[in-house]
């Protein structure tokens, strides 16, 4: 059983999917979708567990050998990742069931868990796929997923995120083929580790350098990458808030995933230094990133709106790990995305209590929520403080290794410049906390049904599971410092 | 550890953390208990380091006591206890927790042994100090402390990044000397660090948040708030910057600019809080000098000017608990119906200015002796004309304007006895510490058989005095005061540029307004810089308005395109 923790991995959560739909009442395929994303937890725990134990494990599916069957690899950086989403999709589903059927009309619940399910173990698959041809079918997959998730909101707004998302997703896709395509041409395979034995080869050929680059912009697509981040605002902002949460959390992670995995290690470091000017073009299109995307949020009325922006400044402090292209960026990049995964999921699903309170989360929904929903509003505080990156939050722990790698090269000015990135944090930050608790509330405001003005009980636990994890892997650094490094390692270890 | 060897702001936080689930008469009993507790549990402290942790890689202490730390430690925990018992009769949840943090920030702050937990503690200090500004409760204390609030942090993120800079270059965390004179990254280092500890400690030009935010606070948080940031500020300097000479004439530039502005400013508070930077000034000399008499003169006077400017404040709080004014034009004669407060704000008068036997003179002395003995004479001049102007402003200005002058016709009674009280605590240390200075001496960190009771000393600075006081006579004799009209009130900032003598007023005139011009300037171009930034990211600006898809996938096309041409060509 435990040998084909690969495969199950991606084939519980990719099977439960359609079993949704057999069952009745949305509480049952509510508890069976938690269940299914429980044990993908469970199974992304006991991989981590084997990974660190007994080293890399590579599955072939169906008994296939690796060149001509589909291979599973499962590295330290993937396993970190399998935990990342999968322990993320299981917090938020867990919080998620009085939310959706606030939110969602009776006959779009079964649908909403379905695609959750099938976004989940897409997502899963493109981290445990150790095949190029395996990563595009789960990319589309997942994005499949979130296209139905999105278009469930209930702002009419959200069929036409969803739609201009499944433009732009396409493209980025189809990019993502092309480049897959070129390299098959090239090295006559698909599988990663024998494309990066090959592609040394054939490197000095335009081809390769076309399906980098190909490949390279596809991913930048999902990811969200300043410029290409139009479709990303829209689309977390209309969604139900239970999918941002999870999106927010999960998608863009497995993006930046797929951008170290390509050019770091399929294609190589040495070789992805010699095709594009990392420094310059990445750290210039993170910092754009931070900076215009920071600057959008300040003036965003709608929280979700500017949380989103704010989703995207953060991918540009990611982009900035990446493009620093040494084992610090590397390792202050994939720590940061494990503690942005946790701030936003509090964020998000701290404001999907809002959500269900007052159908909306405008600026002057937040007025008096210090009174009136406290354990909502300090968790937006925390989650906030995280958020800028104030010390004792995971979000210093990230921004302290990042200064530290720009620092290792010198590049004090971009040091000061993330800095002051954070500074920009904090007046969006602050603009959220004012009206919580310096605002009266406004007494017209619609009164829920039940009298309690806080959340449901089920939805803050989870939030403050997450706000409390913000806080404790803050000071408690061990597990994604240790991972990160050592994933980091693996990357670079090889160079000389 | 035991529990009476925990940092000393453990106590305070938990004290805050406390506070709140406690009944009313039991809060006081715990407000008292905790600076009392706590202080004694740090007088009864060996040396060294107490508490160290391992973050990051880095080794930290976020406890570690010296004599130049315990002897901060000490008066952290005096000013602490007078300002409580100051405040004991208000009713304000908000202000008693954000005071006991403050003060356990400060003493975080003083005691941390690695830079990084002083960051946290300096991040503290601003963040729980602008409660006790908010609570004044009015819109101008709102704004004045979100200013107050933005540059702190500011102040804060140029440390961090500053520390963090420090670490990189020299491998260690640890607080020690640091100095502007090393090379390359570490100048940068030095100097970010040296601009943070610089903002906090009111340098010229970086000081206005503090004669901004401090007059607007309650009468009760000014106490605390004069007692705690600048003087943190004081110790990291001595600490990290002792013997930097650019620290000699910005000290010196501070003892001098504020004067001017204490001069024609009406708002009491405002004076003291001009004179707050005076005073610092000249710790700020004595740390630049950064001999042991400089130093061990620096860190005296910060220890004095903690419990003389806060019996200051405190009778101005007094003044305006009672009377709900602080104007100097609106106020005067109170000393018939508050003499107790009259005299209690003559002996911190007579403390800021250094009369022999009170407590300014045995520390004030020090500096500007270190200061002759190092040739400094122009610094030493600077100082004499400090010292004059300091007697004027605080020494008398202050007392004449709200218990003598003309009558106001403001009949009050004394404040409640916790404030008699607490005022009483500090008037009776100025005047033992003036009296018995070796108390006060034997704790410094140097070891040095000075004392300010010799001929030279107190013939030059009676005579100082008793020329200063003579001045204002003259002036008030030749008329250069404002007529008594009945009409005083109507425009009061007017009447004060009467009292300089004339030509001064001409040029300070041509000096006030290039620097309302250049204010001007400054905030009409911050304006214009945020309008513009607005109309490309406010929520119509092109960055921020839902593209259509079209335009995404153009976008979409010239990445791609860079990136082809940047890995083709």
């Amino acid at each position: 059983m435990l040998t084909h923790l690969p495969i199950l991995q991606v084939i519980v959560p990719l099977l439960a999917a359609p079993l949704c739909l057999m069952l009745d009442g949305s509480r049952f395929v509510w508890a069976f979708a938690l269940l299914a994303s429980l044990l993908a937890g469970v199974i992304s725990g006991l991989l981590l567990w084997q990974v660190e134990t007994g080293g890399t494990l590579s599955y072939a599916l169906g008994g296939w050998q690796a060149p001509i069957g589909i291979e599973y690899r499962i590295d330290l950086l993937s396993a970190y990742l399998l935990l990342i989403v999968s322990a993320m999709g299981t917090l938020v589903l867990l919080g998620a069931y009085r939310s959706v059927n606030k939110e969602l009309a009776a006959g779009a619940r079964t649908y909403f868990y379905v695609a959750y399910l099938l976004c989940l173990a897409g997502l899963l698959g493109i981290v445990a796929a150790g095949d190029a041809f395996n990563v595009f079918v789960f990319l589309e997959i997942s994005s499949l997923g979130s296209y139905i998730l999105i278009s469930l909101g209930r702002d009419r707004r959200a069929l036409w995120a969803a739609f201009q998302y499944l433009v732009v997703g396409t493209i980025g896709a189809t990019f993502i083929l092309i480049g897959v395509g070129f390299l098959y041409a090239m090295t006559g395979t698909l599988n990663m580790m024998d494309l990066a034995q090959r592609i040394p080869s054939v490197s000095e050929s335009t081809t390769v350098l076309v399906a980098f680059t190909f490949l390279v912009v596809g991913v930048c697509l999902k990811l969200a990458m300043f410029p290409l981040h139009v479709w990303l605002p829209n689309a977390y902002a209309f969604a139900p808030s239970i999918a941002t949460a999870f999106l927010a959390a999960s998608a863009t992670k497995v993006a930046v995933y797929l951008l170290f995995r390509f050019s770091f290690g399929v294609f190589g470091v040495a070789l992805t230094e010699s095709i594009l000017p990392l420094q310059e073009v990445f750290i210039g299109l993170g910092l754009a990133g931070v900076f215009v995307a920071s600057l959008v949020a300040i003036s965003q009325h709608n929280i979700k709106r500017m949380l989103a922006y704010s989703s995207v400044a953060q991918i540009g402090y990611m982009i900035i790990g990446y493009g620093l292209d040494s084992q610090a960026g590397t390792t202050a990049a994939l720590l940061h995305l494990f503690n942005h995964a946790l701030m936003k999921a509090a964020l998000f699903m701290a404001l999907a209590a809002v959500v269900y309170h007052h159908g909306s989360v405008l600026l002057k929904d937040l007025a008096g929520l210090g009174t009136t929903m406290p354990w909502t509003a300090a968790a937006l505080v925390g989650g906030g403080l995280s958020l800028i990156g104030v010390p004792l939050t995971v979000g210093f722990i990230s921004k302290w290794y990042l200064v530290q790698a720009a620092l290792e090269q010198d590049l004090w000015w971009l040091a000061l410049l993330i800095v002051v990135g954070s500074l920009l944090a904090i007046v969006y930050v602050w603009r959220m906390i004012e009206p919580m608790y310096f605002a009266p509330a406004s007494s017209d405001r619609p009164r829920s049904v039940g009298n309690t003005p806080e959340a449901p009980r089920s939805l803050l636990l989870v939030i403050w599971i997450l706000v409390a994890a913000n806080l404790y892997f803050g000071i408690d650094t061990r597990l994604p410092v240790g991972i990160a490094e050592a994933a980091a390692q693996q990357i670079f270890g090889v160079r000389f | 550890m035991w529990i009476t060897e925990l940092p000393s702001f453990v106590y305070f936080y938990l004290g805050a953390l406390l506070l709140p689930l406690l009944p009313g008469k039991a809060r006081n009993v715990l407000l008292l208990l905790i600076p009392l507790l706590s202080g004694v549990f740090l007088w009864q402290l060996p040396e060294g380091n107490h508490w160290q942790t391992t973050l990051l890689g880095f080794e930290l202490t976020p406890f570690y006591t010296d004599r130049l730390s315990v002897l901060f430690g000490y008066v952290f925990h005096i000013a602490a206890f007078i300002a409580i018992v100051y405040a004991l009769h208000v009713r304000d949840l908000l202000q008693q927790v954000a005071s006991l943090l403050y003060a356990g920030s400060a003493l975080g702050a003083v005691f941390s042994g690695d830079l990084l937990s002083l960051f946290v503690f300096w991040e503290m200090l601003a963040v729980t100090s602008v409660f006790l500004v908010f609570a004044r409760r009015t819109e101008r204390a709102y704004r004045a402390g979100m200013r107050y609030l933005t540059i702190q942090v500011v102040s804060g993120l140029l440390l961090l990044v500053g520390v963090i800079l420090h670490a990189q270059v020299t491998g260690s965390l640890r607080f020690e000397w640091i100095g502007l004179e090393q090379e390359g990254p570490a100048a940068i280092a030095g100097w970010l660090i040296f601009i943070a500890f610089g903002i906090k400690c009111a340098f010229p030009l970086l000081h206005t948040w503090l004669t901004d935010a401090y007059p607007e606070a309650t009468p009760t948080g000014t106490i605390f708030l004069s007692a705690f940031t600048t003087k943190v500020a004081v110790y990291a300097l001595a600490r990290g910057y002792a013997g930097t000479d650019l620290l000699i004439y910005i000290g010196a530039l501070m003892t001098c600019f504020p004067i001017f502005y204490a001069v024609i400013e009406n708002d009491l508070r405002r004076v003291l809080a001009y004179s707050l930077i005076n005073q610092v000034g000249f710790m700020v000399v004595g740390i630049g000098i950064g001999t042991a008499l400089a130093l061990n003169g620096a860190v005296a006077h910060a220890f004095n000017d903690v419990i003389f400017k806060g019996l200051l404040f405190m009778s101005m709080g007094a003044v305006l608990h009672m009377t709900g004014k602080i104007n100097g034009s609106e106020l005067g004669g109170l000393y018939k119906s508050m003499p107790k407060t009259t005299i209690l704000c003559l002996v911190g008068a007579a403390s800021i200015s250094a009369f022999p036997l009170f407590s300014g003179f045995v520390s004030k002395s020090m500096v500007m002796s270190a200061a002759l003995a190092n040739d400094h004479h122009i610094i030493w001049l600077m100082l004499l004309f400090a010292s004059a102007g300091v007697f004027h402003h605080a020494g008398i200005k202050i007392p004449y304007f709200a218990f003598f002058a003309h009558d106001s016709g403001i009949r009050t009674t004394e404040p409640p006895t916790n404030m008699l009280i607490a005022m009483t605590i500090a008037a009776v240390l100025c005047v033992a510490i003036g009296a018995y200075p070796q108390m006060l001496y034997s704790l410094l960190p140097f070891e040095l058989g000075y004392s300010p009771y010799d001929a030279t000393h107190v013939l030059a600075q009676t005579q100082l005095l008793f020329f200063s006081a003579l001045a204002f006579v003259w002036l008030n004799l030749r008329g250069m005061y404002p007529p008594e009209l009945p009409s005083v009130n109507l425009d009061a900032e007017w009447l004060y540029r009467h009292l300089l003598p004339r030509l001064l007023q001409r040029i300070m005139r041509r000096f006030w307004a290039v620097d309302a011009l250049l204010r001007q300037c400054l905030k009409r171009g911050l304006v214009l810089f945020g309008d513009h930034l607005h109309t490309y990211s406010g929520p119509q600006g092109i960055l921020a308005k839902t593209w259509p898809t079209g335009r995404v996938v153009f976008w979409v096309a010239v990445i791609l395109a860079l990136f082809l041409v940047l890995s083709l060509f």
